[in-house]
């Protein structure tokens, strides 16, 4: 399965399993949604249960805590990060908070999907990686998946859990693994051993990370698309590098990477999105505090420019593979 | 620049602090005047309605009209019960907020109708998101006073554990929704809640209360748009205060002749109701219910009233509206209203009345010795401190519980 049919696949085992389970979404309904993730789901399960919502976010996240309290478990589609914003207060003041508020007299456990990040040519209003934003939210649990396995396991995760999970899905990968270099054929998710994605129920579990690639000399703790950059540049450097793929942001997963840097003594983060205040920071700082007495190195960054995300010039904004290289070498010249 | 260039506008209302109370721009129509269509009539015909005003109280007290919703004396004493309980609550906690036993108070004078009148309309099974004014509901849904206060003083049996400031209640057992501090938020969750009792398919509905200042918010406007689009079954109560803090209501209506409606570009039922008239906000209530019942939609509800106190312990109205408006307020006084009705049905005397006042004085004031005893703000008991980090998650994970280490609890 590509990452769409994987997400489409687990949106239909949960929709089968569970009554309580509805989607909805700007032209998620009778089209199936603008990448297709929702796709057949209305006509398999009914209007009720897969349809189309106003274009209003702050509408939609609303619906969907309404809905949670209730008893239904909505998953709501955002149909691109960079629209989740007219949504944010919602999300911040009342779907992270309900259950501590009330004391647990009300939970909402709310999904919100929605595709993120850049390489589709979106320009900036299609290419965001805002989840450091949702890191600061008390309350609500942050995924990133980067392959089509971890993308339904997680996503069934997301839905059949307690509480409210922002669950941000790499747009770029949704057809295809990408290296991160502009050019070249579209590579296909049927031959990647994480294209292979069992038809039924199987979950992976939010707040585990994993070790991708094993490596002695430097790590690399990445997510979203940035995992499949970092193993790729690490092959083409020829580095001993572990790459780490943390899937989730919140809680993350402070022991796999916390072991791997404490063997490693180099690290380097990654993320797409602007690199002030961005996850980057918070799992550097994370790291000195745990490991400090391991580092051979200063942690490293590799993110994006703090700057909008650019058009025309998107392959020198996007952290691709020779910023790894870079910063491999950084670390490992230190 | 040519001197008859349009200015630009900024609204202001007819009196300020040193002018006379006035009221006189308004046009209220009467009492009894109102048609009472079927509750299945489409949204649109109800134009008379957004643009007028539903009164069945008449200047004499009696009952007017196609609207009496023609309740027993015995329903009218219970209404005048929670509505006069709410009146000494408030002015107890108010006096307690100022001797420093709580934070922050917000009182609800004058709109003791609207929560009372509306939660008896309703019902206690449907779920309600009331804004931070309506404490009413609770009264007529006969929650625990001490629990109340309890929540309040934020003591060591807030059923909120500390976390909330006061009036700021939740009770899911009395299907009463947790009140935000951010300004209609609640409004299209409501609708997301009645859909889902659609969904489920139990019969159960939902209705929610915001102020006229905060229809200016997009989620009053997301409200409307999901509740017509998917034909909800929701009441949507916007209380006409005139007062949004400090702001008249004339900053969130613009050139829009009533609340109410801006309920019909959304195609929705919209009343205007007399929000002082106990009888009318009942009846308008049940119309609403019947009709969501029905399935045949969603209602808006403009109750006109006036918010006779401060906005809060934190506001001081004489800085922004003359001294006295209320006593002008041409809609006069929710309980005064409703008690004149029932004396001039012989069903009530001032006698009783100064029984009642009394016997719901010494109610309060036993009611807040006990809460006393489980603690206060400043000299605790409070929740136990660790509970700062509990329901955040269903279950603490290892930043949580190394915090919690790191506070030392």
């Amino acid at each position: 399965m590509n990452m769409i049919q994987a997400l489409n696949s687990a949106l239909d085992v949960t929709m089968d399993r569970d009554p309580d389970v509805v989607s909805f979404g700007e032209d998620a309904g009778y089209f199936g949604g603008v990448f297709r993730v929702t796709a057949n789901l209305q006509k398999k399960y009914g209007l009720d249960r897969s349809f189309d919502a106003p274009i209003n976010e702050a509408a939609i996240v609303a619906m969907a805590i309404g809905m949670a309290a209730k008893g239904l478990k909505p998953v709501a589609e955002i149909q691109f990060a960079d629209y989740i914003f007219p949504g944010l207060d919602q999300i911040v003041s009342e779907l992270s908070r309900i259950r501590y508020r009330t004391a647990g007299q009300f939970t909402v456990p709310v999904t919100i999907r929605t595709p993120c990040g850049g390489g589709i040519r979106g320009g900036q209003t299609h290419s965001m990686s805002p989840e450091a934003f949702f890191t600061q939210i008390p309350g609500v649990q942050v995924v990133m998946p980067s392959n089509p396995y971890d993308a339904k396991g997680l996503l069934i995760s997301a839905i059949e859990s307690p509480d409210p999970v922002i669950f941000f899905e790499p747009k770029r990968l949704y057809n295809g693994p990408f290296e991160g270099h502009s050019g070249g054929a579209l590579a296909s998710w049927g031959k990647h051993p994480k294209g292979e994605v069992p038809e039924g129920h199987f979950t992976v579990p939010i707040g585990k990370a994993e070790v991708v690639r094993e490596g002695k000399d430097v790590t690399i703790v990445a997510y979203g698309t940035l995992v499949l950059v970092a193993q790729a540049a690490a092959e083409r450097a020829g580095v001993d590098a572990e790459v780490i793929d943390l899937k989730t942001l919140v809680p993350y997963d402070i022991e796999t990477i916390a072991r791997s840097v404490n063997k490693s003594g180099r690290c380097i983060v990654a993320q797409e999105a602007p690199r002030t205040s961005g996850f980057a920071a918070e799992l550097a700082a994370q790291l000195q505090e745990e490991c400090f007495y391991a580092l051979e190195a200063p942690i490293q960054r590799v993110t994006g420019w703090d700057t909008p995300y650019p058009h025309a010039h998107e392959w020198s904004y996007f952290p691709g593979p020779e910023r790894f290289i870079n910063a491999m070498h950084a670390v490992l010249e230190a | 620049m040519a001197q008859d260039a349009p200015r630009f506008h900024v609204p202001a209302p007819h009196v300020r602090p040193g002018d006379t109370p006035d009221f006189s721009h308004f046009e209220l129509q009467p009492a009894g005047e109102a048609k009472r269509p079927d509750t299945s009539v489409p949204g649109m015909e109800t134009r008379d309605l957004a643009l007028g005003l539903i009164g069945v109280l008449d200047h004499n007290h009696q009952a007017v009209g196609e609207w009496d919703p023609k309740l027993q004396p015995d329903v009218l004493r219970e209404g005048l019960r929670h509505m006069v309980l709410t009146r000494v609550y408030d002015d107890r906690m108010l006096k307690l907020q100022r001797q420093g036993k709580m934070s922050f108070y917000m009182k609800s004078t004058g709109e003791e109708a609207v929560a009372v009148a509306g939660a008896m309309g309703l019902g206690k099974d449907e779920m309600v998101f009331p804004s931070y004014r309506q404490q009413g509901i609770l009264f007529a849904r006969g929650r625990d006073i001490v629990d109340m206060m309890c929540h309040c003083i934020s003591n060591s049996r807030d059923n909120l554990k500390g976390r909330q400031l006061p009036v700021h209640y939740t009770w899911a057992e009395g299907n009463f929704f947790s009140i935000s501090g951010n300004l209609a938020t609640q409004f299209p969750q409501a609708v997301g809640y009645a859909l889902g009792c659609r969904y489920k398919g139990d019969g159960q509905i939902a209705a929610s209360w915001i102020g006229e200042g905060s229809t200016a918010e997009g989620d009053f406007h997301g409200a409307l748009v999901l509740a017509s689009t998917y034909k909800a079954p929701v009441i949507l109560n916007v209380v006409n205060n005139q007062w949004a803090i400090s702001t008249f209501h004339g900053i969130a209506s613009g050139e829009a002749p009533t609340f109410a409606a801006k309920g019909l570009g959304y195609g929705l039922a919209s009343l205007r109701v007399d929000g002082n008239d106990f009888l009318a906000v009942y009846a308008a209530t049940q119309w609403a219910a019947e009709r969501a019942r029905k399935g045949h939609g969603a209602t808006v509800i403009e109750t006109f009233t006036y918010r006779a106190d401060a906005h809060s312990t934190s506001d001081d109205p004489s800085g922004y509206r003359p001294k006295g408006e209320n006593e002008k307020w041409p809609l006069g006084d929710p309980i005064a209203r409703l008690k004149n009705h029932l004396i001039g049905l012989g069903e009530w005397d001032e006698d009783r009345h100064a029984a009642l006042e009394k016997e719901l004085n010494e109610l309060v004031i036993a009611s807040y010795k006990e809460a006393e005893r489980y603690g206060t703000l400043h000299d605790g008991p409070l929740s136990p401190v660790e509970s700062i980090f509990e329901d955040v998650y269903a279950e603490q994970d290892w930043r949580l519980r190394r915090q919690r280490q790191d506070l030392g609890v």
